[in-house]
């Protein structure tokens, strides 16, 4: 396939050198958008280099720049309006060819793409094509790369995901990206882009959306096979703990521009810029409260000088013997789903299965789990946004369950909701003022002035001003957004406050204000928090208490303390064991590749699941004896 | 698959039993006598009473109700009041041509109408984009009646190339499925932009492009697929229409279709022809929609059918 490539590829000048062992180089590379109104600039004036078998890691919060960059390099930044106004980047092709891929033409750059250069997204529910199978996708790219026929491709195809060690791989050629789960997707995305052995590999954001433990195989996985094929990895992330897992070299991004670039154990041991240093501090980092009780805001240090760290005090706000304000027992919640002729139930989703768990004034209970383990549908099931089957929810010593509407509507006053997205969750063409105002208005607390002034007072308490309540919500970034949901959900002087993913949406450090912002909030108005969050780092930092689900049980439940330095349920562990740590010195030892998925929860009619007692292991800390061999591995 | 054709095919029969309760009714409200009409403005009332026996409309409604609904049940639509034909062959003559001018209509419009519409959204905001635009804008506006007299002025008059009015040969049918397209076109020029920008700035597309397909392969296999749901939804809404006979453009092209079938029928107050024909529409539509439907599984394997 080269032939053609190379008839038209510019002659190699004499000033396009790249030493030996290096793929990418790129000098002064800078990329604007243009609109009708304005020209933004994207990436200004940004250098690195990638050398064969290395890992660069791009870091950056949104708006960085580093998608850009890595979309320039595959020159499909054109297609998104953007330009490339500035810069060289030397590429060393497979076929030891040098070339400059900003002057590239287009048939040059087309077969690049996918054959020397290959790309991985963010997003494998949306990146495959779901019109096609997956064995057609990475076909089509050998197809067009290597010159191979139907069944050769197919057969190459196969073996790609034999390669990407996917079980029955045989099967996964013929099936579509809707029947395979988001680790397997990503699986295939990788068996697509490694297809044609590119010299190149460029992740972005490959594991920004799946599950931790999922998201330490596929990382596994990328390591495993960049040895195997000696390809130089340019990896985008905004993950600090993904980066201390794979990188060897670092490049920190801000605004568009480099802030720092350096080995990786260096810029974690010193960073030198104070944007990367302020960047760590806001990183959350599992064991970081190691041998303490309670919950403490970040020590967050500021992006523009050396403000003096203040320690922040410990979250004492549980009084030791108040009675729970929230109790749930033997909660129940379950899906049908319909179909045959008659559309009679033929099998359900086991959502939740009897939780228990009580929750304290002043007490944060964290939820964790892997997407749909069910803590979501415990937190929407308390507000009966889901209606659950059996079980009991207590609030102030009255049933939820057997609430007649009315009554109900009341109780919903004391029971706020933080979504997770604050871009959704905002009606786009009310002003914040009025989202806020909305819970005082519906449920007759106050109006008129009386409104307005604690619209006002909400607002500067979530660290906005009174005159941002004039503003719709586009004109606000996401951190701004959630301050604004945070306000809203807190208008009513809830007791119990469920923040549903709140933070994990959101930039690192915005997202280390937030938390900082609900534990301050805590302390001042002794509400209690039910955090529902998939991130460890975080749950760690927020909660009192932790109980852990799977499969829609709680499988282990207790003091924070006691549940990360002492975690008893094989889940609870092996959740622990894949969450990735900002500190390469503590980077995971080469694990055996694991290939297993999340087992399902739906189940056939009359399959109940047998749901194990918890047997108290420590003062408060409770785990469930399953069988051993039912989690093994 | 199977399951959820079945299902529909037996949700069929309470909608048509429904719609043809309603029309027997409505039928039977209009103002007008069709004794009346049949038996001429000077009849007596002697020769209305034996018109009125012959059709049977002397008897009370629920007896005439019933009769219907039993001789439906035996595939008997009854006789035209006008021509004393059985409503069967009236219709049979008429649909055939209705349904081959709707179909080349179609096949026209939906090839012109999405060519402009992928172009468009191709080339958003650039000139491909606002020509095809103005021409959909232009195809939408138009009214078809001066579409049908401009297009029969131009070629038939004019130039003399074409024949003006009648269904006998090839030549007949290019004048009125032009301009009965003209509008679906349109239609489908816009839905098919809209679809295709959508699609255009999903995810795959960069994936596609990445892996360094050229730019023809990325829209007519990645995209054309993915952006094809909207755009057959409305194929079939205007196929259905269609097939119901355009009164205006039968009527400038003097057409022997439903559609001035149908006109007839209501200035005759011909209650079988009417009801027989409004039942079938309904049909028409309904196994249209439901042919739509399994399209989509075709086109998208993620739909699941339950």
């Amino acid at each position: 396939m080269t032939s053609s490539a190379t008839l038209i590829a510019p002659a190699p000048a004499p000033t396009l050198h790249l030493s030996d062992d290096r793929v990418l180089a790129v000098d002064g590379l800078s990329v604007s958008f243009s609109t009708s109104e304005r020209t933004v600039s994207a990436v200004r004036d940004v250098s690195f280099h990638v050398d064969r078998g290395e890992t660069l890691a791009i870091v950056g919060e949104s708006g960085s720049g580093k998608s850009v960059t890595s979309l320039a390099m595959m020159r499909l930044v054109e297609h998104g309006g953007g330009r490339i106004d500035a810069g060289r980047m030397l590429f060393r092709r497979r076929s030891g060819a040098v070339l400059d891929l900003a002057t590239a033409g287009p048939r040059t750059m087309r077969a690049i793409r996918g054959a020397d250069i290959a790309m991985i997204f963010q997003e494998p529910m949306t990146s495959l094509n779901p019109v096609f199978t997956a064995g057609e996708q990475i076909a089509e790219s050998i197809r067009v790369h290597q010159g191979k026929g139907m069944a050769e491709a197919r057969a190459e195809a196969l073996r790609m995901l034999d390669l990407v060690r996917i079980p029955e791989a045989r099967s996964v050629l013929d099936r579509y990206p809707h029947q395979l789960s988001g680790g397997m997707r990503q699986r295939v995305m990788i068996a697509m882009a490694l297809s044609c052995k590119p010299s190149l590999l460029i992740a972005d954001e490959p594991t920004t959306a799946l599950d931790v433990t999922i998201q330490a195989q596929i990382l596994q996985l990328i390591r495993a096979l960049q040895d195997e094929m000696q390809m130089g990895v340019v990896f985008i992330t905004h993950d600090m703990g993904v980066v201390a897992e794979v990188a060897d070299r670092v490049l920190v991004m801000c605004r568009g521009e480099k802030v720092e670039e350096g080995a990786s154990a260096g810029l974690f041991a010193t960073p030198q810029h104070s944007y990367t240093r302020a960047l760590l501090s806001a990183v959350p980092r599992l064991g970081a409260m190691a041998g303490t009780d309670l919950p403490r805001e970040f020590a967050l240090l500021r992006m523009d000088g050396e403000a003096p760290v203040k320690e922040a005090a410990p979250q004492a706000t549980v009084k030791p013997d108040a009675a729970p304000i929230l109790r749930v027992k033997d909660l129940v919640t379950r899906f049908d789903i319909r179909g045959g002729l008659f559309n009679r139930v033929t099998r359900r989703v086991h959502a939740v299965e009897k939780a228990s768990f009580d929750l304290y004034p002043g007490e944060t209970l964290s939820l964790v789990g892997e997407s749909g383990c069910g803590k979501s549908t415990t937190g929407r099931s308390l507000l009966r946004l889901v209606e659950s089957q059996s079980g009991a929810i207590e609030f102030d010593g009255r049933n939820i369950r057997e609430l007649p509407p009315s009554a109900f509507r009341d109780l919903r006053r004391n029971i706020q909701f933080i979504f997770q997205d604050p871009f959704a969750s905002l009606d786009p063409r009310l002003t914040v003022g009025y989202s806020i105002m909305e819970p005082l208005l519906v449920h007759g607390v106050a109006k008129g002035e009386a409104a307005r002034q604690r619209v006002h007072w909400l607002l500067e308490r979530v660290g906005l001003t009174p005159a941002h309540a004039q503003r719709y919500p586009h004109e606000f970034s996401g951190g701004q957004r959630q301050r604004i949901a945070i306000a809203r959900a807190l208008a009513l002087n809830p007791k119990v406050v469920i923040a549903d993913e709140s933070v994990s949406a959101l930039d690192v450090s915005i997202q280390a204000q937030i938390v900082n912002l609900l534990l301050e909030l805590q302390r001042e108005l002794g509400m209690a928090y039910l955090f529902i969050s998939h991130d460890m780092a975080v749950v760690e930092r927020v909660s009192h208490r932790v109980a852990v689900m799977y499969l829609g049980q709680i499988v282990e439940i207790g003091p924070r303390r006691a549940i990360f330095e002492n975690p008893q349920h094989p889940y609870t562990r092996k959740l622990m064991a894949a969450v990735p740590v900002a500190d390469p010195a503590r980077r995971h030892l080469r694990r055996e590749l694991v290939t297993d998925e999340l087992p399902s929860p739906v189940r056939a009619l009359g399959d109940e699941p047998t749901v194990e007692p918890l047997v108290e292991v420590g003062p408060g800390h409770f785990v469930a004896r399953h069988p051993i061999g039912a989690f093994g591995r | 698959m199977l399951h959820y054709f079945l299902k529909r095919l037996l949700g069929l029969l309470p909608t048509l039993l429904i719609v043809s309760v309603l029309v027997f009714f409505f039928v039977h409200m209009l103002p007008g006598d069709p004794a009346r009409l049949v038996a001429g403005q000077d009849a007596d009332e002697q020769t209305l009473a034996l018109v009125r026996s012959e059709l049977g409309l002397d008897k009370p409604l629920p007896q005439q109700f019933v009769t219907y609904f039993t001789h439906i049940f035996e595939g008997d639509f009854g006789r035209s009041i006008r021509t004393r034909r059985p409503v069967s062959t009236e219709i049979a003559e008429r649909f055939m041509p209705t349904l081959l001018l709707t179909l080349t209509s179609m096949v026209w419009a939906v090839i012109f109408g999405m060519t402009i519409g992928i172009a468009s959204a191709v080339y958003r905001n650039r000139w491909p984009d606002r020509l095809g635009m103005t021409l959909a804008v232009s195809g939408i506006s138009f009214p078809a009646f001066a579409l049908g007299m401009l297009l029969m002025q131009i070629f038939s008059v004019g130039l003399g190339w074409l024949p003006t009015v009648g269904a006998d040969s090839w030549k007949h049918y290019i004048l009125p499925s032009l301009t009965l397209g003209a509008a679906v076109a349109a239609v489908m020029a816009r839905f098919t932009r809209a679809s295709f920008v959508d699609v255009l700035h999903e995810d795959f597309v960069r994936t596609a492009r990445a892996k360094g397909l050229n730019e023809r392969i990325v829209i007519l296999k990645h995209c054309l697929r993915n952006a094809l749901i909207p755009v057959v939804t409305m194929m079939g809404l205007q196929f259905g229409f269609l097939l119901g006979g355009s009164i205006v453009v039968e009527a400038v092209f003097n057409w022997p279709g439903v559609g001035r079938l149908l006109v007839d029928a209501v200035a005759q107050r011909d209650y079988p022809v009417i009801q027989a024909l409004v039942l079938m529409f309904s049909l028409e539509f309904i196994l249209i929609n439901l042919v739509v439907d399994l399209l989509y599984g075709v086109i998208n394997p993620t739909i699941r059918y339950s």
